[in-house]
């Protein structure tokens, strides 16, 4: 178990929803589910949710934190925003569930393999690089995630769709070595290390 | 000098050799006609679209875009942001809002953006391309420069999730917004306003991490495409473009379906119907060619 999921467990002992108020992105909005049902009913892959947001809310209410935090759930949100715009009580339903998922990573609870998990890494890894996403490394870094074996399987799957793309000027193989990004590529990374470092002193504020 | 300028916001997915390279030659071709001078944010850098939450958590993820908004303002003075991919928008837009109702938040990202040398005022207001055609310009001084109506396309107006959701276009509905039908109609083509599928999701960026559950999606939107008779499908989003478009192939292969229809940009659309070349619209850009388009643009 991860230090800092050691140390919140100890510090919101009787309340996981003090504690997601606390530390997940507009999770002060929780308390006010009315419990409807819209969001679970509006969700494009809800049949794909263990726990649909109606009752991932009621779960963090009733204190069910493994059951919350290790959940594939949160992780099937496309962001397609639906359940925003439907909410009678106008919770920001998506960012929640984003920082439900970005909590859970932060304390090492994220399922294993769990592939949106890993491709929203790749993807914020690969951009942090340049300041700009290079689509085919992202590409390539996505088919071998799995290992050497499943990812030469999964690019020879693929490589027909790839050749149309760069037939169609929509990739390019020149991408690989160097490619697009921003000039101040270390005013960026330093911008981002102290916005991380300001958010990290801002959970700790709660020990 | 050109009627109306904006601050422009090309994003990731829109520059040379990326996959929506051809959204970003034929928004150029539109602009063009349109007499909009676009004026590229210096050094934008990418917003993390609605992925990258989970490594880039809240402060990390609204700093990127409070960068591009502060490049902005400090570089293209009072000009408002134009974005045209839809993630690109909705990341900048909900960036600057949530600064605005946060304090201690907006104080904070200045703190990280001093670091690179940047402040943030954020007083910009940030637009979708489509707002620019729909409400600054107008479907009427549109409809008035068509040079090649788009006679005898019907076409199913795909307009997607976020480019309508949360924020869209004022005063259209959510559930039913009908302004690329009108846009599609002003250009002297065939609208099909009651295409079921206009803001259905097409897995956004899960398509890649979940393609099976992402293509279910994608074979339902094309599907119904055929059902209203649609000869090609348009939207102004460049990932609803690409998972819609490119998969086609894996769905027919998995479901014995047989599709094969073009997935154009609202600005080929445009380009095309100003009299502009199959090339200039960036119809050689398309996977699935356009030829109905094609057809008219060498006329």
């Amino acid at each position: 178990m991860s230090e800092m999921n050691k140390a919140m467990i100890e510090q919101y002992r009787n309340s996981f929803l003090s504690e997601v108020e606390a530390n997940v992105e507009e999770g002060e909005w929780v308390k006010m589910c009315m419990q409807c049902g819209v969001c679970s009913g509006s969700c494009p892959l809800g049949k794909h949710w263990a726990h649909p947001p109606q009752e991932i809310f009621m779960m963090i209410r009733a204190g069910k934190r493994d059951e919350v935090l290790t959940s594939d759930s949160m992780w099937m949100c496309t962001s397609c925003y639906n359940c925003i715009v439907r909410c009678p009580r106008q919770l920001p339903i998506t960012h929640i569930m984003h920082g439900l998922a970005t909590y859970a990573k932060k304390l090492g609870l994220t399922p294993k393999n769990q592939p949106t998990a890993k491709f929203a890494e790749i993807f914020w890894n690969n951009m942090m690089k340049k300041g700009r996403v290079n689509e085919l490394k992202l590409g390539l870094s996505l088919y071998f995630k799995d290992g050497f074996g499943p990812g030469i399987k999964e690019a020879l799957r693929n490589k027909d769709l790839g050749m149309k793309m760069m037939k169609a000027k929509r990739m390019a193989a020149s991408e690989f070595f160097g490619g697009h990004g921003v000039k101040d590529v270390s005013g960026l990374q330093k911008m981002i290390k102290k916005a991380q470092e300001l958010e990290d002193a801002r959970m700790k504020k709660f020990d | 000098m050109a009627k109306r300028e904006y601050s422009y916001y090309p994003g990731c997915s829109s520059q040379k050799g990326a996959s929506s390279s051809n959204l970003m030659k034929s928004v150029d071709t539109m602009c063009q006609e349109l007499d909009i001078q676009l004026n590229e944010i210096p050094d934008w850098n990418c917003c993390s679209a609605s992925i990258g939450y989970a490594s880039g958590s809240e402060l990390p993820r609204l700093t990127l875009s409070a960068r591009n908004i502060a490049l902005s303002e400090e570089h293209n003075k009072n000009q408002e942001i134009v974005a045209t991919c839809a993630a690109c928008w909705l990341a900048t837009k909900e960036a600057a809002e949530r600064l605005k109702e946060d304090e201690s938040m907006f104080a904070e990202a200045n703190t990280a953006l001093a670091e690179a040398g940047l402040k943030l005022q954020n007083t910009t207001p940030i637009k979708h391309m489509a707002e620019v055609i729909i409400e600054d310009i107008g479907l009427d001084e549109i409809k008035a420069g068509v040079k090649k109506p788009l006679e005898g396309i019907k076409i199913a107006g795909y307009v997607g999730c976020q480019t309508n959701r949360p924020f869209g276009i004022a005063g259209e509905s959510f559930e039913n917004p009908m302004y690329l039908d009108h846009l599609v109609d002003s250009l002297g083509a065939d609208s099909i306003p009651t295409y079921e599928k206009k803001v259905q999701c097409c897995g956004g960026a899960l398509a890649f991490s979940e393609p099976e559950k992402s293509q279910e999606m994608i074979k339902g939107i094309i599907e119904a495409a055929y059902d209203n008779e649609a000869d090609m499908i348009a939207t102004p989003c460049p990932l609803c473009q690409a998972n819609v478009e490119i998969y086609q192939d894996q769905i027919n292969e998995k479901y014995n379906t047989k599709f094969n229809i073009p997935v154009v940009y609202y600005s080929q659309l445009i380009s095309v119907a100003y009299g502009r070349s199959a090339s200039d619209a960036a119809l050689d850009g398309q996977l699935i060619k356009a030829k109905k388009l094609e057809d008219i643009a060498g006329k």
